[in-house]
């Protein structure tokens, strides 16, 4: 009686909650068909917007300079976050690694208001000293974001390494591997998963960004948000309801798809264990 | 003659080109330990150290109209005599300005109510889940997760729609008789705004906490006569309050200094101080005052920042 | 006793056997903490040796020295005549296999066994003819493409075994190698264990807490406690003849008695106790001060219980009341309370088959405990 009292509670939180998480988010694909030019009010189904939105260059440009920053940010903050996190976990105590932790971890925490203006006036001070960077749009950006994203990685590495057995690692060194090779033969592979997993976080994580974007860009560079920013600063727009519909549809196909490939991996191990108890 | 010289170029290059793979064999498998530490070292050192002591220099300048828009600290005056040059009068300004004072203490009060509301929703949300049975836990989460890889701006734009003057909200209201209430551009939407997309921040710390909790304390404090209420305050709460903390320092923290909510949702009205930084960076270009309200935005949450990273040290520690 | 002996079951018999691996003096700190105290220890060509001791006793800090894994503190470690203390474990001629197998969990069973003779740039033939001689030692050639996490864990124990033999060692290091099995895997595979070290003739060293594994497997054991050793001996030494209270209780069970010495003469021994009131009789000589305090040790199957007193005098007797009886089939377990108050605990085993189902000792019955001269052990620490 109790119980059933709670779980109604418990139940019922969750379905309010995954309203209120979703319920905008689906008005906002629901709009997007829309035939008026106002957005809240409807007009009748139309797919008018997607062809209006596949006609802006303006969009497409934006969308090519965000994915062109988006993976190389990603590539970069994926490196550096990995060796960030195997200094942090593995090299024990070295010179400066309280400032090294800080400096990792304080970009996760970090106003981006704060990032990006300090970043922005770096630039201009080293262009007043060594002339570099002569402009400011995918380099700057880029930059900025590696800067924030690698500590995203180093996170993920971390606690990749740090739930890691150190016994594989003793294991390779026992049969003659030294550290490099132990390196390259065991810790990177590993690592992998996370390395992917910090990849992706870093991608999107760049696709996301606005304010330290906008910060560090100069005249000519837009990003895709940085578009969509200044379209809805003045008001609705019915074409950013299809771009939105588009870029949600996207993400959910490819988080659904990573789920169903993980499920797949999970069922074909546990699969191979039944076997080979069996044997 | 000329096959001769071409030879020689060539097999030059040859050598060098195996004396340069040599190099790096060796550098790689001596000194990769350095390497690997020194080069994100560096690169933080110039791209996220370096830059704060910029802000620092230049929120002690003052503004002048020339490029760049702040006088120098460090002046070389005549006969070598090195003159600092600290302008307090942008903190003062700061201080005395009724308009940033104010901003600073919406800021923060904004803040800690958002992050009130979302405890009080999350926790709740985060309690049902882990108490859900094995798959459907792993859907929920992920059904907690996934707006976190859309788009931040385009869920703060949804709310647009549905707060606005003609709205979705007002739309039913006026359907039930009842008057439209201005929403948009108002106090209330940046909440909404807030709590909306801060929310998983403090489901998912709260999850992680609950889940390692030994959930048959419960069933021994009720077997020892305590009611669900006595239950929860006795051992629940006190047992969450790593959870409580983490989840209420990662919405507090990007809350504060948040631009795109109070810009979008609140329009002119309220004010918040990520969107006065902004503006008088970008509108104003006024540098030094910018750099002195990134300053003090760091002086409110420091204390804050400070404790996060303690808690994930002992997280870390702990494993 | 014969004066030409046979050393080759018992090496450290040996006045000129050398020792393969020779630990001298060798201390680890973490820390303030102590984990090994100025121990030296020498273990001889061919030996499987047990280090014996709870958690925390050290016995897994000295294979990681051994196996390079730490340094020690102070002190030196040579193997077969070189100095091995400051060589890396990449470089030592000792392998591993590690308490949780540690199977890379990305390479096939093939490449896992086939990592170390990479790593020493062997031929490639080389490499596939020595696995494949290897798995069929161990009987899983058929499961070579095999990653480990399908494997059972008995089968993971063996690609752990396999790949840490493949490159003929000096020394085999084994951290408790049969610790992650059910009982009677664990069982078979001891005896696995046994015949393959007898077969390739390389020195094992076994760290385990089991005493049970310990007594099987080993040419000799190594009682650790709090960093030091607390004694060194064969299994029937140390079981038969502990030195110290400590390791008395360590290994199998044993009675306590604290009583002091009353009589000393070459060949025998007497010691009076008062806790309870009781004379124990020992038919040998030992150094050992008249009137010095001293603890009596008897092994529970050691004693005889009876319901009749026993013919041969006073000493050497206990009389007592039948507590609680745990009958075991074989065997059953008397715990008998004596005097004031304390339990003796005895083994015995069950010869005759009761007529009507009564045992023929039984509960709150009154019984005599007594005990052969040579049985009870002298400890004085």
């Amino acid at each position: 009686m109790n119980t059933g009292k709670r779980s109604k509670f418990l139940f019922s939180t969750i379905c309010f909650g995954m309203a209120f998480l979703y319920i905008p988010i689906f008005l906002l694909i629901v709009y997007s068909f829309n035939a008026s030019k106002i957005v809240p009010v409807w007009g009748g189904f139309s797919t008018r917007w997607y062809g209006v939105l596949f006609e802006s260059e303006e969009i497409w440009a934006s969308v090519a300079l965000s994915l062109k920053i988006a993976s190389v940010n990603a590539c970069f903050a994926t490196l550096l976050g990995t060796l960030a996190g195997l200094a942090l976990v593995r090299f024990g105590s070295f010179k400066g690694r309280t400032l090294f932790s800080g400096m990792i971890s304080a970009p996760l925490v970090m106003p981006e208001v704060i990032t990006g203006l300090s970043l922005l006036l770096l630039f201009i001070t080293l262009k007043e000293f060594i002339g570099w960077p002569d402009s400011r749009g995918f380099n700057t950006i880029t930059i900025a974001h590696i800067t924030f994203s690698m500590a995203y990685v180093a996170v993920i590495i971390q606690s990749r390494l740090a739930g890691m057995a150190q016994d594989l690692e003793e294991a390779a060194e026992d049969l003659g591997a030294r550290p490099f090779r132990i390196l390259t033969d065991i810790t990177l592979p590993l690592l992998a998963p996370g390395m992917v997993a910090g990849w992706l976080l870093a991608f999107t994580l760049s696709l996301d960004d606005l304010i330290i974007a906008s910060f560090v860009s100069g005249p000519g560079a837009v990003t895709l948000p940085m578009l969509i920013y200044s379209r809805v600063k003045l008001g609705l727009r019915p074409d950013i309801n299809a771009l939105a519909t588009i870029i949600i549809l996207a993400v959910a196909i490819g988080v659904l798809l990573a789920a169903w490939i993980m499920f797949r991996q999970q069922k074909q191990r546990e699969l191979e264990l039944k076997m080979s108890e069996e044997s | 003659m000329n096959t001769e010289a071409g030879l020689e170029a060539g097999s030059g290059a040859e050598v060098s080109g195996s004396m340069l793979a040599n190099w790096a064999n060796h550098v790689i498998h001596h000194h990769w330990r350095t390497l690997v530490l020194l080069v994100p070292f560096i690169w933080l050192l110039i791209f996220f150290l370096a830059p704060f002591f910029i802000v620092f220099k230049i929120a002690f300048a003052e503004a002048v109209i020339a490029s760049p828009p702040y006088t120098p600290m460090i002046e070389w005056v005549d006969e070598g005599i090195m003159h600092i040059r600290v302008v307090i009068d942008n903190f003062a300004y700061l201080w005395e300005d009724d308009l940033y004072v104010n901003t600073y203490l919406n800021s923060v009060k904004i803040s800690t109510i958002s992050t009130i509301l979302c405890l009080l929703i999350g926790y709740p949300m985060a309690y049902a889940i882990v108490r859900s049975s094995h798959t459907t836990k792993h859907i929920l989460l992920m059904l907690i997760i996934l707006p976190f890889w859309t788009s931040f701006l385009l869920r703060v734009y949804a709310w647009m729609g549905l707060l606005a003057d003609q709205g979705l909200i007002n739309d039913i209201l006026t359907w039930f008789g009842l008057e439209p209430v201005r929403m948009l551009y108002t106090q209330f939407a940046v909440y909404v705004g807030i709590v909306y997309t801060y929310l998983p921040f403090m489901i998912l710390p709260l999850y992680a906490n609950m889940e390692k909790l030994d959930w048959t304390l419960l069933e021994a404090a009720a077997d020892l006569g305590a009611r669900p209420a006595t239950t929860f305050v006795t051992v629940t709460l006190p047992a969450t309050i790593p959870g409580i903390v983490a989840g209420a320092l990662l919405v507090f923290i990007p809350a504060t200094g948040e631009y795109v909510i109070p810009d979008l949702l609140g329009g002119g009205n309220v004010l918040m101080i990520g969107r006065v930084l902004y503006n008088e960076f970008n509108a104003n270009i006024d540098w030094p005052v910018a750099s002195a309200v990134a300053i003090a935005l760091l002086l409110v949450l420091v204390l804050p920042m400070m404790l996060y990273q303690h808690m994930q040290g002992k997280e870390t520690e702990s494993r | 006793m014969s004066a030409i002996q046979n050393y080759e079951d018992r090496p450290w018999m040996d006045p000129e056997a050398e020792p393969f691996i020779k630990i001298q003096s060798v201390s680890k700190l973490f820390g303030d903490f102590v984990a090994v105290d100025s121990v030296d220890l020498e273990i001889y060509k061919g030996e499987l040796f047990c280090l014996l001791g709870g958690s925390g006793c050290g016995k897994s800090t000295l294979l990681r020295m051994l196996a390079g894994f730490e340094m020690p503190s102070s002190g030196s470690i040579m193997i077969d005549g070189a100095n091995m203390t400051d060589v890396p474990p990449y470089e030592r001629p000792v392998n591993m296999m590690f308490q949780s197998y540690a199977l890379f969990p990305h390479m096939t069973v093939e490449k896992n066994v086939a990592y170390g003779l990479k790593r020493d740039g062997i031929a490639a033939d080389e490499i596939g003819k020595r696995v494949e001689e290897m798995l069929s030692m161990v009987e899983l050639t058929q499961f070579r493409k095999r990653k480990p996490h399908q494997l059972s864990g008995g089968q993971q124990q063996r690609v752990a075994l396999a790949r840490s033999l493949i490159k003929q060692p000096k020394v085999l290091l084994l951290d408790e190698p049969l610790g992650a099995l059910d009982k009677r895997l664990r069982e078979q595979t001891q005896y696995e264990l046994m015949a393959l070290q007898d077969q390739l003739g390389i020195t094992f060293v076994v760290v385990t807490h089991d005493q049970e594994e310990a007594m099987t497997l080993s040419t000799r054991i190594a009682v650790m406690d709090l960093g030091r050793f607390q004694q060194i001996g064969t299994p029937t030494e140390i079981y038969e003849f502990p030195n110290s209270r400590l390791v008395a209780k360590f290994i199998g069970n044993a009675n306590m008695f604290e009583g002091r010495v009353t009589e000393n003469s070459p060949d025998h021994v007497t010691v009076e106790s008062h806790d309870p009131e009781c004379q124990f009789y020992i038919d040998h000589g030992m150094s050992i001060q008249k009137g010095s305090k001293v603890w009596i040790a008897l092994r529970p199957e050691k004693i005889n219980i009876s319901k009749e007193p026993p013919a041969n005098g006073n000493a050497n007797v206990i009389k007592g009341m039948v507590h609680d009886i745990g009958y075991l089939g074989g065997t059953s377990t008397y715990r008998v309370q004596i005097g004031d108050g304390r339990i003796v605990e005895i083994t015995s085993p069950n010869q005759v088959r009761p007529k009507d189902g009564t045992p023929p000792i039984d509960w709150d019955q009154e019984v005599y405990l007594s005990w052969h001269a040579s049985s009870s052990v002298v400890l004085n620490k």
